[in-house]
């Protein structure tokens, strides 16, 4: 397939999944600080923008400043509406690969964005998560198990281990952890399934140990590098027999070693610090694979978090 | 309260009306289907129904680019229909032209008997600018030049079809042509059940074997691609359309490279050769080691691939030379002497202000008549003589005098008009119609039914082009009621000349390189 097609389909699954996350951090994060009367707004709003990558800041962050940078301002590079719009950017490049339904879907949801900024925060991250499963969806349930449904998964996959990693630090600085990891199973959907898992034993490290290294949970840190290194596998057709030839393979398999094969304690002992060597880890990954497979055209920017 | 009728007041109507006969009394037999379906419906429907038509093209994204600007391109919810016997004459008719425009061609790369033979100036080509020296001598595979054209027509006073011009460098509007059909069916369920119309989703398998009969020679089995200037292009969506009904790559020209004289794509898999290229970008920025040396759209190299025979460009470079506006004026001439035959569809009369005699007759009257640049697209640059301020006229005839042969003249012509929605209510509007033919060689020259008739929403506005505020309407071909249901699928997707053998590893490459077929629809 065209290197520039691969390339698109790419980051049309970083940026669908950037969203998703995005609205269901924001989300979680809006209703603690409403609930939580411990909480000081400033110091929670200001970690949450530097966790997600924003810096430079004007004035005094504040649950507005956040919605405007993280949500409804397009020229934020760390907004939804951002990420929607180059979905939408790389979906319009890449159109006679997508099916006629995903470019729909992603279309109307583009142009949705302007009713959407008008909502109620809670009804627009509930809007955003339900457009997005819907692309996922009908990516799902329309494409071809080709090359470019790879890149696509790839690109989620890299993307969602990025996102929940940022999500992890946020728990793990936030100053009452009762409430911060609760907070974080919730804004990954996984707050049931913990429960569930756990028989309703909640404890930082047990909620920890489910984000990150659950193999049964899709949204863990594990299951999908397991997912990127499955699309990266499909993608190499090699065949070797003995070691990884691909620089992206060894970086994420090494990665999740790193994770499943440390004693827990080790990792929760500085989360943040871990989690940023992970999102190092993807960025260089992405890195990579931009290198093999999309050599030679334009490069894209990955604007805002960490730089690729 | 109870609304008008949409079709109370209609007119004034000041030429040929589509729909209705005398001064706007009698609905033609065409279309009594139409009239009383509309009727049936009443206003409150039809519009209730030309919404949701509206806002499902905006879903699609079916829109044409204006300097950068994505604008939706407005369906009109009445469709156009032309009599089977009607159509008859223009596909024989488009089809005679597009063989003469070929001989034309292949005459002026080639030996140059035509001017020779004194029926064509040889001054009136070389001076065009779309005249490219670089071709000349390259014969291409099949003979083909002009794979695909669209020659634009207007019904005159009386209703005859008059050719306005050809187009045989990157004719666009196909897109909207299937486009249209689906929205439109979706829209009007009842009227379509009660007309046999002629379809038009097959357009692409045509196109996908003409382009693959035109690949270079010792190709079984080509890789076909479309390469578009990008998505700015105000064509995008016709690009990715075509692209995508056909199963091959859209490609720019950052993904090509010329290697050794021949055109390579990058791929996931490094780099894979292609042999047909179905280009949409002008001779122009095709190549900047051949013309403009700027250009970031075009493929350096790729002239001399095709002229080393290993890949084919369509539609050829050069071109140009044919659809320019003052050759146009020669073609009755042409389809005369390349063919023998008597031109079957009419020019509208033109005067070449080149000549000195004609150029005098046309400066005294130029209120009363239309000029038009010979080498202008889209609209650009034609002044209305009765329309112009003293000021106006002033300008053009300076300009006229400075350069005689960059102009043409014609009388104002009354363009016939189709019933169309607008504010207040259906009202005649100016139309064209513009049908698209595929040339897949050997004589072979498939017309699309239908093709894209174009309408200027303004109220007596004459100039139909898209980016003057037209709007589009669907065309119907009525089926003669004799012939036989047609078989939409009568063109294999694939024609395969000769054998060859594929193991599955291969197969599975070359499925994930063309991406998903999805059969005509949009």
């Amino acid at each position: 397939m065209l290197s520039r097609i691969a390339e698109s389909l790419f980051w049309i699954g970083r940026y669908l999944e950037r969203a998703d996350d995005t609205a269901r951090i924001l989300d979680v994060q809006t209703q603690v600080l409403v609930e939580d009367p411990g909480m000081d707004e400033r110091t929670s709003c200001e970690q949450l923008l530097s966790v997600m990558g924003v810096e430079d800041v004007e004035g005094v962050p504040d649950h507005r400043l956040i919605l405007r940078l993280l949500a409804h301002d397009p020229d934020s590079h760390n907004s939804i509406a951002f990420a929607i719009g180059g979905c939408r950017e790389s979906a319009r490049g890449a159109r006679e690969t997508l099916s006629t339904e995903i470019w729909t879907a992603i279309n109307t949801t583009w142009r949705g964005l302007g009713s959407a900024r008008s909502m109620r925060p809670p009804a627009m991250f509930d809007w955003v998560r339900n457009r997005t499963a819907m692309i996922s969806g009908i990516a799902d349930s329309t494409m071809s198990r080709d090359e470019g449904w790879q890149f696509f998964q790839l690109g989620r996959s890299i993307e969602r281990v990025d996102m929940t990693a940022r999500l992890l630090s946020t728990a793990a600085l936030a100053s009452g952890p009762q409430v911060a990891w609760p907070t974080a199973l919730r804004a990954c959907g996984a707050y049931e399934s913990f429960i569930r898992a756990y028989r309703g034993i909640e404890a930082d490290r047990q909620a920890a140990e489910f984000l990150l290294l659950d193999r049964w949970f899709p949204r863990s840190i594990v299951s999908s590098l397991n997912e990127a290194e499955r699309a990266l596998n499909r993608l190499e057709r090699s065949g070797r027999r003995a070691g990884f030839g691909d620089e992206a393979q060894r970086l994420l398999g090494r990665a999740r070693t790193e994770l499943e094969y440390r004693p827990l304690a080790d990792i929760v002992f500085d989360l943040p610090v871990e989690m940023e060597r992970l999102q190092r880890s993807c960025a260089a990954a992405s890195e990579s694979i931009a290198a093999r497979y999309f050599a030679a055209t334009e490069a894209y920017s990955w604007q805002g978090g960490i730089v690729l | 309260m109870d609304t008008p009728e949409l079709l109370d007041g209609y007119g004034p109507v000041t030429g040929f009306d589509e729909m209705y006969a005398g001064s706007g009394s009698a609905v033609r037999p065409t279309y009594e289907g139409v009239a009383a379906a509309f009727g049936a419906m009443g206003p409150d429907e039809v519009r209730l129904r030309a919404d949701a038509l509206a806002s499902s093209y905006l879903d699609q994204g079916v829109t044409f680019g204006v300097a950068g600007e994505e604008r939706p391109f407005p369906l009109d919810i009445v469709p156009r229909l032309i009599e089977a016997a009607d159509w008859e004459h223009v596909e024989t008719g488009v089809r005679q032209r597009v063989l003469a425009l070929e001989a034309f061609l292949a005459d002026v790369y080639g030996p140059g008997e035509v001017f020779a033979d004194g029926v064509v100036p040889r001054r009136t080509v070389m001076t065009s600018p779309h005249f490219h020296r670089v071709v000349a001598g390259l014969e291409p595979a099949n003979g083909v030049r002009v794979h695909v054209s669209g020659v634009d027509l207007i019904r005159d006073g009386d209703g005859r079809f008059r050719v306005l011009e050809d187009n045989v460098r990157v004719p666009s509007g196909v897109s909207y042509v299937m486009t249209n059909r689906r929205a439109l069916s979706a829209s009007l369920p009842e009227l379509f059940a009660d007309h046999r119309i002629r379809p038009v989703a097959q357009y692409s398998q045509h196109l996908l074997a003409a382009l693959r009969a035109a690949a270079p020679a010792g190709i079984t089995d080509p890789t076909v691609v479309v390469l578009t200037p990008g998505v700015y292009n105000s064509a995008y969506f016709e690009h990715t359309l075509l692209a995508r009904t056909m199963g091959v790559e859209l490609v720019e020209g950052r993904d090509l490279v010329c290697r050794g004289g021949r055109v390579l794509m990058r791929t996931t898999n490094g780099l894979e050769p292609v042999h047909v290229i179905y280009r949409r970008i002008d001779d122009d920025w095709l190549d900047p080691e051949q013309f403009i040396a700027e250009s970031m759209l075009g493929v350096p190299g790729i002239i001399n691939a095709a002229r080393n025979g290993q890949v084919t460009i369509a539609n050829a470079v050069g071109n140009g030379v044919a659809d320019d506006k003052l050759l146009y004026t020669y073609l009755p001439d042409l389809v005369r002497y390349y063919l023998s035959e008597e031109p079957i569809l009419q020019n509208v009369d033109t005067w070449r202000l080149g000549e000195p005699d004609q150029r005098e007759e046309v400066l005294d009257r130029l209120d009363e008549l239309v000029l038009k640049p010979v080498d202008g697209s889209g609209g650009k640059g034609i002044v209305i003589g009765p329309a112009a301020t003293r000021a106006e006229l002033d300008e053009l005839r300076d300009k006229i005098l400075v350069d005689p042969r960059a102009w043409i003249a014609q009388p104002v012509i009354s363009l016939s008009t189709v019933p169309t929605l607008v504010e207040n209510g259906i009202r005649p509007r100016h139309v064209d119609l513009r049908p698209f033919a595929v040339n897949k060689g050997d004589g072979d020259v498939w017309v699309l039914p239908g093709g894209l008739t174009r309408v200027a929403l303004p109220e007596g506005e004459l100039i139909v082009n898209s980016s003057r505020g037209g709007g589009s309407k669907d065309t119907w071909v009525l089926a003669d009621p004799a012939e036989p249901e047609e078989d939409e699928l009568d063109v294999p997707l694939v024609e395969t000349t000769g054998t060859f053998t594929l193991d599955p590893a291969e197969l599975q490459v070359q499925e994930q390189g063309r991406g998903r077929a999805d059969g005509g629809d949009v």
